[in-house]
């Protein structure tokens, strides 16, 4: 099967990376559980030892608005990510690229102009029943 | 001189009668409708004389084409339209029986819902007939071949208030698609061979071959695979079981379409084939074989069968066996007689059968038509009785009809050759004389015991015409002239049209269609004394057998039945061949089927393997539900499985390659 | 940085469709007019024609664009053409469904349109990536229109049921296609081809893997067996237009990534990935016949039947080289029109909340509404394989290849399927003319657009069946020059 015997050396920086990265995260918990004191009051074990009390159970039902307006943003992001190389490479791209840009932005400004027109970004509306 | 026949425009008139009646039909009265219908298959059969007169003068093979159907791929196939010999005979057969029986059916449906319909499905019958007969190629043949199977499905089901009209096309046309499957393999063998689909081209290629009588090579798999296909089309074993079915369809259908023209196209096809046939002596043995089987076997079911129909559904499944035996002897020129001479007596007795039908208002069984007429039908219907009887007398072989000398020729043909098949066929004739006379005698005549006739030892399922006016008062009556004068010319033709065979004149005539470049394999086929003696005999015990049955001694046929039960059930239950195949065949695909309906295959397999692990999941302590949303699990697991199986399959050749 | 106006051209129809999906979108988030969705559906008709056309121009500036990622040659034509119609017919036939089911939204045909851009992007592009984005776009958009109706517990049931085990499948592919760059270094397809022609053989098992991954990630996409599962509960489910577009589409232009990928990038290993094909396809052909063959709900019935028609297309698939690959497009397209068309007259006839959608309910109509039983007679005729229907040649062209091949026994099974399969097209037929009215269906809407849709099916169905040499010579040099290399 494997006639290239150093074929998968060349992978060994990625063990030796995962190796580390295991070795530190593990590494500091156990470190910090080792050293530390445990005194397990009651106070110590509340979610916060300070601010607000907990109420209720965290597995609840939420609107689907929160999800909506995750996703949204995460589309966004994204699309707002990918300024980042085209800036870095203006200068080489000139003109082109910069028109090039504009239709991008277009698009996502017509993206943005159908869900701010759909009201998704509105907060206040009730939501329409289908 | 170059002759113009202009083939192409026979089939495109019976389109063009098609496609009037289909598109306007449903604005016009029933005149219009069946003037349009009739006068387009006239103009087709006139067109057809035409070509006819115009081609005998050169007598050389003839051929046009129009542009390429297909034209890729190293495919050429053109619409190319061939006449010979061959093709003339049916040509007029098909289009001269065609316009007859268009006639008669002005009649005969001229009381029945959809008539336009009706005359244009007759009509897109005769289209899609036509360019199977003219065709020059297998594949332009192929399309006749599903047209006509389909125009005939259609027609088999036009009564469509009757469930079993449905069932019974819905049979014809799968059982169809099995032959086929056949005739496809066959054709892809050809192109594989021949790299053409072209009669002219494959038969010149095949001429260069040797005949495989060492063993079976090539040829022999396209002839046995063609044959396939006749089996379908032709009703021959093991798939003939459409046949007697499919008389659910009008009784001008059954003698057009399931009597003088389509299911004769088997036998068309394995003469048209003829250059391939002789050089493959295993296959046309098969072909004799099966042939000679069908006849004796459908002969047999013929004998006890009530319904008039279906006698004359055997009896043409049995006919056809006797064709298949001439071409099994490689004596085409006989086959295409009895094919020629089938389709005016086997077309006249349907014709006939559906004018009986008619006078006794729908009733199809032979013995209750008997008691509707009390003195014997003959003298209510005279001119269907005596176009029924020379019918008879013709498919009887009695002597100076046309049945007698085709078959003649037949038999004396398979003397020469196998002395056994030749037993078979006069055995078959005799039967077939004496099952023919029965229905003659039951049907016409008066009881001779005066009695009521038992009503049948069990329910009978007589389909019923739906044009029956349910009054049984009136007496029986003789069909308007527009049916009779259809009768009365193929009674004439059934009489007569076996004098052109004098001599072996037909046979001569067709043989420039059979060069197959080898000498013929038999003597000329000329009467030999002990066959003409023997046809002659048993034509006329047959005869004698069923008038001392029916007519003399109406008694001896229950006293015989009822010391041989076991016989006359298998018999009379056709040999339970349909629910053999229903057993065999149908049931398991249907169970199959059925687990795939209710449950699907995935889940069959899959859920076994979920409830298994979901038993040992419990077993082991874990508490594992099945939620609604199991069988997306259960689809994911197969998809995983599946997924894991390509994988083991590719790493095990992967380790074994590297 | 220099893009020549070529590479544009030659991604043009992509560029209409996505031009006008856009704009769509803007007019459903603009002005609250009536009559919005009527606009957006004729502004979607009009972007897709366009595209349509566009394809004209595309074929006129044959070649690669963009770094060699997409590539218009024969093929990518072929299938552009074939995609842009069927959605077009989609198009024309949801116009009238969406009204008759009261769903009349805009987003619809954007949605269409996008799908329709992932799929051209599927045909034309010859690296893994932009594949696999093509894939994604459709597949995605394909998720959402499963679900479009979503008064309908069944349609969502089918999106979340296509959604996972789609999303599942895509992982296989994705998969394949990162341990294909891992074997060859490359993600494009000819480079691939020549890397592998000359790598040790060391990779040989790597690569194999990767060929059965991908294999099962566009195995599930055509709805080949044994990946099959989801066809049926999805079909039924969606509604009646989207089911018609997920039967033609997709499926043909996965076909096109498969063909592509596995003769182009992996034609060496043949002898390897012919016998998966080889399986698939026997597999897909006898449970969709058996699926089928008593189904009694129309969408049920010939979701069965894509998955043997799948099947027929492996089996041109397996017979390798130019006849294979040409009695695939060929059968594809027969494929689409015939499939496209049935499934038009269903919508059709279905009517509000999908109310007629069983075999029963089809007894009896062929008097009543001629001209949809004549183009559902046409269709289903063409799907037995009748002669002078596009079924019969697409067929006869598939098996000539096997018998070609010596694949003499795929051959067979599928001839004899294909008799099987008689029986439950011809039921159809049987319940329209043969069978006294049990149901009392009403009158089906008036929609110029639908009778268009099903017209255009059945006139295609016959065209291609009774002169089929230009769309066959077409195919057969496209396939010569996807081999050629």
């Amino acid at each position: 099967m494997n006639s290239q015997p150093n074929y998968m050396a060349n992978y060994l920086p990625i063990l030796i990376q995962l190796g580390l990265a295991l070795g530190l995260s593990g590494g500091i918990l156990a470190l910090s559980w080792l050293l530390g004191l445990h005194r397990r009051t009651r106070r110590k074990l509340a979610a916060y030892e300070c601010g607000v009390e907990p109420v209720g159970d965290a597995q609840n039902r939420f609107a689907v608005r929160f999800y909506l307006v995750a996703i949204i943003f995460i589309l966004f992001d994204i699309e707002t990510v990918f300024l980042i190389p085209w800036a870095v490479v203006f200068r080489s791209l000139k003109l082109f690229g910069f028109f090039e840009m504009l239709v991008y932005m277009a698009i996502v400004l017509a993206g943005f102009f159908y869900i701010w027109r759909k009201g998704v970004l509105d907060w206040n509306t009730p939501e329409r029943a289908e | 001189m170059t002759l113009d026949l202009h083939l192409w425009y026979v089939p495109l008139l019976c389109f063009a009668g098609f496609a009037l009646n289909i598109i306007f039909g449903r604005f016009w009265s029933h005149a219009v409708a069946g003037v349009v219908g009739v006068g387009f298959s006239a103009l087709a059969f006139a067109d057809a004389v035409w070509v006819a007169l115009r081609w005998l003068g050169t007598q050389t093979p003839y051929l046009e084409q129009h542009g390429n159907w297909i034209s890729a791929a190293g495919l050429t196939v053109p619409f190319g339209f061939q006449l010979d010999q061959l093709s003339l005979v049916m040509l007029l057969v098909v289009t001269g029986v065609g316009f007859l029986i268009h006639i008669y059916s002005a009649g005969y449906m001229a009381h029945e819902g959809g008539f336009y319909r009706y005359f244009a499905l007759l009509n897109l019958f005769l289209f899609f007939m036509m360019v199977l007969v003219l065709s020059s190629n297998y594949a332009l043949m192929f399309i006749g071949w599903e047209g006509v199977g389909f125009v005939s499905y259609m027609l088999i089901g036009f009564f469509f208030r009757r469930d079993s009209a449905a069932k019974a096309g819905l049979k014809a046309f799968v059982v169809n698609r099995i032959g086929d499957f056949g005739f496809l393999i066959a054709l892809f063998l050809l192109f594989q061979r021949f790299h053409s689909f072209d009669f002219t081209s494959i038969f010149a290629q095949a001429r260069t071959l040797p005949v495989e009588t060492s063993g079976a090579g090539i040829l022999t798999a396209i002839c046995l695979l063609l044959f396939v296909g006749a089996t379908g089309k032709s009703a021959q074993i093991p798939l003939y079981v459409w046949l007697p079915d499919a008389m659910e369809g009008p009784t001008p259908v059954s003698a057009l379409i399931h009597a003088a023209t389509m299911v004769t196209a088997g036998v068309y096809m394995v003469a048209r084939s003829a250059t391939l046939y002789v050089r493959a002596p295993q296959a046309s043995a098969v072909v004799l074989g099966i042939g000679g089987a069908t006849a004796l076997f459908a002969a047999i079911i013929g004998l006890l069968q009530r319904d008039i129909k279906r006698v004359l559904a055997y009896s043409t499944v049995s006919q056809l066996g006797y064709m298949f035996m001439a071409c099994g002897v490689l004596s085409y020129g006989a086959g295409i007689f009895h094919l020629m001479t089938h389709a005016f007596f086997k077309g006249l007795l349907f014709l006939s059968a559906g004018s009986v039908i008619h006078a006794a208002h729908g009733e199809q069984d032979m013995f209750e038509i008997r008691k509707l007429s009390p003195g014997g039908l003959r003298k209510y219907a005279p001119v269907t009785f005596w176009c029924f009887a020379a019918a008879t007398c013709a498919i009887s072989g009695i002597p100076g009809f046309s049945g007698f000398f085709s078959k003649d020729q037949i038999l004396s043909a398979v003397f020469n050759v196998n002395k056994f098949w030749w037993a078979i066929g006069t055995l078959t004739a005799l039967l077939t004389s004496f099952y023919m006379f029965r229905a003659l005698f039951i049907t016409f005549f008066a009881n001779p015991e005066g009695t009521a006739e038992p009503s049948p030892s069990h329910a009978h399922p007589s389909g019923q015409e739906p044009s029956e006016v349910a009054d049984h008062n009136t007496l029986p009556h003789e069909s308007p002239a527009v049916m009779t004068v259809p009768l009365i010319i193929l009674a004439l033709l059934s009489t007569f049209g076996g004098l052109v065979g004098l001599g072996d004149r037909f046979t001569k005539f067709l043989s420039p269609a059979f060069q197959t470049g080898l000498p013929p394999a038999t003597g000329p086929a000329g009467s030999d004394t002990t066959v003409f003696a023997a046809s002659i005999t048993v034509a006329l015990l047959g005869l004698l057998l069923a008038w001392w049955f029916y007519l003399k001694n109406p008694a001896a046929p229950r006293r015989l039945a009822a010391s041989f039960p076991a016989l006359r059930a298998l018999v009379f239950n056709k040999f339970w061949i349909d629910e053999l195949y229903g057993a065999v065949i149908i049931t398991p695909l249907t169970v199959v089927s059925r687990v795939l309906l209710d449950r699907g295959v995935e889940q069959t397999i899959v859920d076994g393997g979920v409830q298994g692990t979901a038993w040992l999941a419990s077993a082991t302590g874990n508490t594992t539900r099945r939620q609604a949303s199991g069988n997306l699990r259960s689809y994911a697991a197969w998809l995983g499985t599946a997924a894991v199986a390509v994988l083991f399959y590719v790493l095990v050749v992967g380790f074994r390659r590297f | 940085m220099h893009v020549p106006a070529d590479y544009y051209l030659r991604i043009l129809p992509e560029l209409v469709l996505t031009a006008t999906a856009v704009l769509i979108m803007l007019i459903e988030g603009g002005a609250r007019l009536g009559s919005r969705a009527a606009l957006s559906g004729t502004v979607a008709l009009i972007g897709t024609a366009a595209a349509l056309a566009s394809v004209a121009v595309q074929s006129a500036h044959r070649g690669e664009a963009f770094s060699g990622m997409f590539r218009v040659d024969g093929f990518s034509l072929f299938f552009h053409g074939l995609i842009i119609a069927a959605t077009l017919i989609v198009l024309l036939l949801s116009i009238g469904y969406l009204r008759a089911q009261r769903l009349q939204r805009g987003e619809f045909y954007a949605l269409l349109l996008f799908a329709t851009v992932g799929m051209c992007l599927m045909a034309g592009s010859v690296e893994l990536i932009m594949v696999f984005i093509g894939l994604e776009i459709s597949s995605i958009c394909s998720y959402a229109l499963c679900g479009f109706w979503r008064a309908s517990a069944r349609s969502s049931e089918a999106a979340l049921k296509y959604l996972l085990l789609g999303s599942f499948a895509t992982a296989f592919f994705l998969y394949g296609i990162a341990l294909t760059y891992g074997a060859s270094g490359s993600t494009n397809l000819y480079v691939i081809a020549r890397s592998l022609s000359d790598v040790l053989a060391g990779h040989g098992s790597l690569i194999l893997v990767a060929a059965a991954l991908m294999f099962v990630g566009l195995a599930f996409k055509v709805s080949a067996a044994p990946f099959q599962v989801w066809t049926p509960d999805v079909y039924e489910g969606a509604p009646v237009a989207v089911t018609a577009f997920m039967s033609a589409g997709p499926k043909a232009a996965t076909f096109a990534v498969f063909l592509r990928i596995f003769y182009v990038a992996l034609g060496r290993y043949s002898h390897t990935w012919f016998w998966m094909i080889w399986v698939a396809a026997i597999l897909s052909m006898c449970l969709g016949n058996l699926g089928a063959l008593r189904q009694t709900n129309m969408k049920r019935m010939l979701a069965y039947s894509s998955i043997a028609h799948a099947g027929y297309v492996l089996v041109a698939f397996a017979a390798l080289g130019e006849h294979g690959i040409s009695a695939a497009m060929f059968y594809l397209a027969c494929y689409v029109a015939m499939n496209l068309g049935a499934f038009a007259v269903i919508s059709n006839l279905a009517q509000q909340n999908e109310r007629f959608i069983d075999l029963h309910d089809y007894a009896g109509l062929g008097f009543r509404f001629p001209l949809q039983s004549v183009c559902l007679t046409i269709c289903m005729l063409s799907l037995i394989g009748i002669p002078l229907t596009g079924g019969f040649l697409g067929k006869l062209f598939i098996f000539k290849a096997a018998f070609q091949n010596h694949l003499v026994g795929l051959a067979i099974v599928g001839l004899l399927n294909s008799a099987l399969a008689a029986y439950y097209y011809l039921r159809v037929i049987a319940f329209l003319y043969m069978r006294p009215a049990t149901v009392e269906v009403s009158q089906p809407q008036r929609s110029l657009s639908m009778n268009v849709a099903m017209v255009a099916c059945a006139v295609g169905v016959l065209w291609l069946g009774i002169a089929p040499n230009s769309l066959l010579n077409f195919v057969v040099h496209s396939a010569g020059a996807l081999t050629g290399r």
